[in-house]
C-alpha cells in the first residue's frame, strides 16, 4: 500500500478483508478478460506459429520494421525541428505590439490548431499538387501537416510560457539597457523553455505517434511498412499490429519518462508550493493554460 | 462555390460533418465515464486496480491514434469477427467509437489525476478525520473541487477528440477527410475553397468551444 496517499486511512482489519475481497473480484474479472481475449484470438487462429514466425526472421526486421522505424523517426524529427522553429516565431508575432503581425499570427495559429491533421495532409497530399502542377512527396506532406498542427500548438505553449515569466525580469533587462529584440532571445525564451518543457516534450510525443497518419498517404513509416506492407506479404496482420504497437509504446514512453522527470525537476526549484494530494500525475495537466493534445 | 451547389456535394458535405458529430458525441460520453472510474481505479487502495488503470493508460496514451482504429477494424472485425451491426457503415461507426473512447479515456483519467493533484491535502485529511470512506472522500470533498480545476483540460480533450474523429475515415468511413479528399480529387479547379469549406467548418466550430471551455474555467475555478 503506498504510504504516501491521503486520500484514504491505513487499512484496518475490515478494510483489509474489502480490499483483499475487491482484489480477488476484480482480478477473476480481469483474468476472465484477459482469457475471453486470449479464446477469441485462438478461435480465430491467431496464436498459430506461422503468424508470429516471421519477427524471429531477420528479414522481416531488416526489409520491413526498423526501415519503417527509421523513417518514422525521421520525419519526426524533422518534424520537431521545424514545428519548434514555427511555434517560437508565431508565438512572438502574437506577442508583438505592432498589430499588423500580432493579428495575423494570431489567426495563423487558432486556424491551423482547430484543423484536424488528416485534413491537412489529404490536402497538401491530394490539392497542393492541383495547384503547384506537380506532386508533392508524401514524407513532406506529412511533415508539413505536422509542423503547421504541432507549430501552432506550440506556440501558443510557448506563448504562455512567455507570459509566465514575471514581469519584473522584463523591466529589469530594460534598465539595464537591453533592446526588445534582446529581452525577448536573452531573458524571457529562455525562461519561458524552461518552464514549458514538459509541455513541449508531450507534444512532441503527440507529433511522434501523428507521423503513424503517413501511412494513409502510403508514406513508408512504421505503420506502413511493419504493419500493412509485412501483413500484405505474411497475413499476420494482428500480429503485425501488435508489435509495431509495442515499438511506439517503447518509444513513447521512453519521451514521457524524460517529460515527467523534467518536470519534477522543475518542480523542485522555485518556491514550494501548498501541499497537494498526490497521485504522482503529471502536473503539467492541471496547471499549464495550454494541453498537450493529439 | 460551384462545388457546393451541386446538391449531391453538398449533402456528402452536410453527412460527413453529421458523422464526425456523432463520433464526437457517442465517444464523448464513453470516454468520459470511462475516464472517471479510470481514474478512480489509479487512486484506489487495491493494488490490482491501480495496475489495471496504469496499464490501460500507459497502453493507449502511447499508441497511435491511427494504430488504435486499424487494430479495432482489422483486429476486432476483420480478424476476431465482432460485428456490431449488419449496416457497414454503422458497424464501422460503432468500431470507431470503441477505438476513440478507448484511446480518448486515457487522457479524460489522466486530466482527473491530475486534477485531484490540485486539491490541497487538507481536504482529503479533513475528509478523512470526520469518518468519511475512500469513495465518500472522492465522491463529496475531492472529486467537486478537482473537476473544476479540470474543466480547461477537458475542453481540450474534447476539441482533440472532435479532430481525431476525422481518423475514423481511414476505415472507410464517409466523414470530412475522405469526402474532402473525394471533392477535391474531382474538382481540381476549386481546390483552395474546398479546403477552406472543410477546414473552415471545423475552425467555426472548435475555436469558439475553446474559448468557451476557457470562459468556463475561469468561471468555475475554485479561488484559493
Amino acid at each position: 500500500m503506498s504510504a504516501n496517499t491521503v486520500l484514504y486511512d491505513h487499512p484496518g482489519p475490515r478494510a483489509r478483508v474489502r480490499n483483499a475481497l475487491l482484489t480477488v473480484v476484480f482480478g477473476v474479472a480481469l483474468a476472465g478478460l484477459l482469457w475471453w481475449v486470449y479464446a477469441k484470438f485462438d478461435q480465430a487462429g491467431q496464436w498459430e506459429g506461422a503468424l508470429w514466425q516471421p519477427f524471429t526472421e531477420g528479414a522481416t526486421w531488416t526489409q520491413f520494421i526498423l526501415p519503417g522505424l527509421r523513417q518514422t523517426l525521421f520525419a519526426a524529427l524533422t518534424g520537431m525541428v521545424l514545428s519548434l522553429a514555427f511555434g517560437i516565431i508565431f508565438a512572438v508575432g502574437r506577442l508583438s505590439e505592432r498589430r499588423w503581425i500580432s493579428i495575423p499570427a494570431g489567426a495563423v495559429v487558432e486556424f491551423f490548431r482547430a484543423v484536424p491533421l488528416l485534413l491537412m495532409i489529404f490536402f497538401i497530399f491530394y490539392g497542393v499538387p492541383f495547384l503547384i502542377q506537380g506532386p508533392v512527396p508524401a514524407f513532406w506532406a506529412v511533415v508539413a501537416g505536422l509542423t503547421l498542427y504541432n507549430g501552432s500548438v506550440l506556440a501558443e505553449a510557448f506563448r504562455a510560457g512567455i507570459r509566465s515569466v514575471p514581469s519584473g525580469q522584463s523591466e529589469a533587462a530594460y534598465a539595464v539597457g537591453l533592446r526588445k529584440s534582446q529581452v525577448m532571445r536573452l531573458i524571457l525564451i529562455p525562461q519561458a523553455a524552461r518552464a514549458m518543457l514538459p509541455v513541449i516534450v508531450s507534444q512532441l510525443v503527440v507529433l511522434l505517434k501523428d507521423t503513424a497518419l503517413g501511412y494513409i498517404v502510403a508514406f513508408p513509416e512504421l505503420m506502413q511498412r511493419g504493419v500493412n506492407d509485412l501483413a500484405a506479404n505474411r497475413g499476420n496482420i494482428v500480429a503485425a499490429a501488435i508489435v509495431a504497437a509495442a515499438i511506439y509504446i517503447v518509444i513513447n514512453s521512453l519521451l514521457s519518462t524524460l517529460a515527467n522527470w523534467l518536470d519534477q525537476r522543475s518542480q523542485r526549484r522555485g518556491f514550494r508550493a501548498q501541499r497537494r494530494i498526490a497521485t504522482g500525475a503529471n502536473r503539467a495537466g492541471g496547471v499549464s493554460v495550454v494541453e498537450p493534445q493529439g | 462555390m460551384h462545388v457546393f451547389a451541386d446538391p449531391t456535394n453538398f449533402d456528402a458535405y452536410v453527412s460527413s460533418f453529421l458523422w464526425i458529430l456523432k463520433l464526437t458525441g457517442a465517444s464523448a460520453v464513453l470516454a468520459l465515464v470511462l475516464g472517471v472510474l479510470l481514474a478512480a481505479m489509479r487512486v484506489s487502495p487495491v493494488p490490482v486496480l491501480r495496475g489495471f488503470g496504469a496499464a490501460w493508460v500507459n497502453i493507449f496514451r502511447n499508441t497511435p491514434l491511427t494504430l488504435v482504429i486499424f487494430f479495432c477494424f482489422f483486429g476486432l472485425y476483420s480478424t476476431l469477427g465482432l460485428s456490431l451491426v449488419d449496416d457497414l457503415d454503422l458497424n464501422n461507426f460503432w468500431l470507431g467509437v470503441i477505438g476513440l473512447s478507448a484511446y480518448t479515456a486515457a487522457f479524460v483519467c489522466e486530466a482527473l489525476r491530475s486534477g485531484v493533484n490540485t486539491v490541497p491535502a487538507g481536504q482529503a485529511e479533513a475528509a478523512r478525520a470526520i469518518g468519511l470512506t475512500f469513495a465518500q472522500t472522492l465522491r463529496i470533498v475531492v472529486l467537486p473541487q478537482a473537476t473544476r480545476s479540470v474543466v480547461a483540460p477537458l475542453g481540450s480533450i474534447l476539441i482533440a477528440l472532435c479532430k481525431n474523429a476525422t481518423i475514423v475515415g481511414t476505415i472507410g468511413l464517409m466523414e470530412s477527410s475522405n469526402v474532402m479528399k473525394d471533392l477535391i480529387n474531382s474538382n481540381g479547379d476549386a481546390v483552395i475553397p474546398i479546403f477552406l469549406v472543410f477546414a473552415g467548418t471545423f475552425a467555426a466550430f472548435l475555436i469558439p468551444t475553446g474559448y468557451f471551455f476557457g470562459w468556463l474555467a475561469n468561471r468555475l475555478a475554485v479561488k484559493r
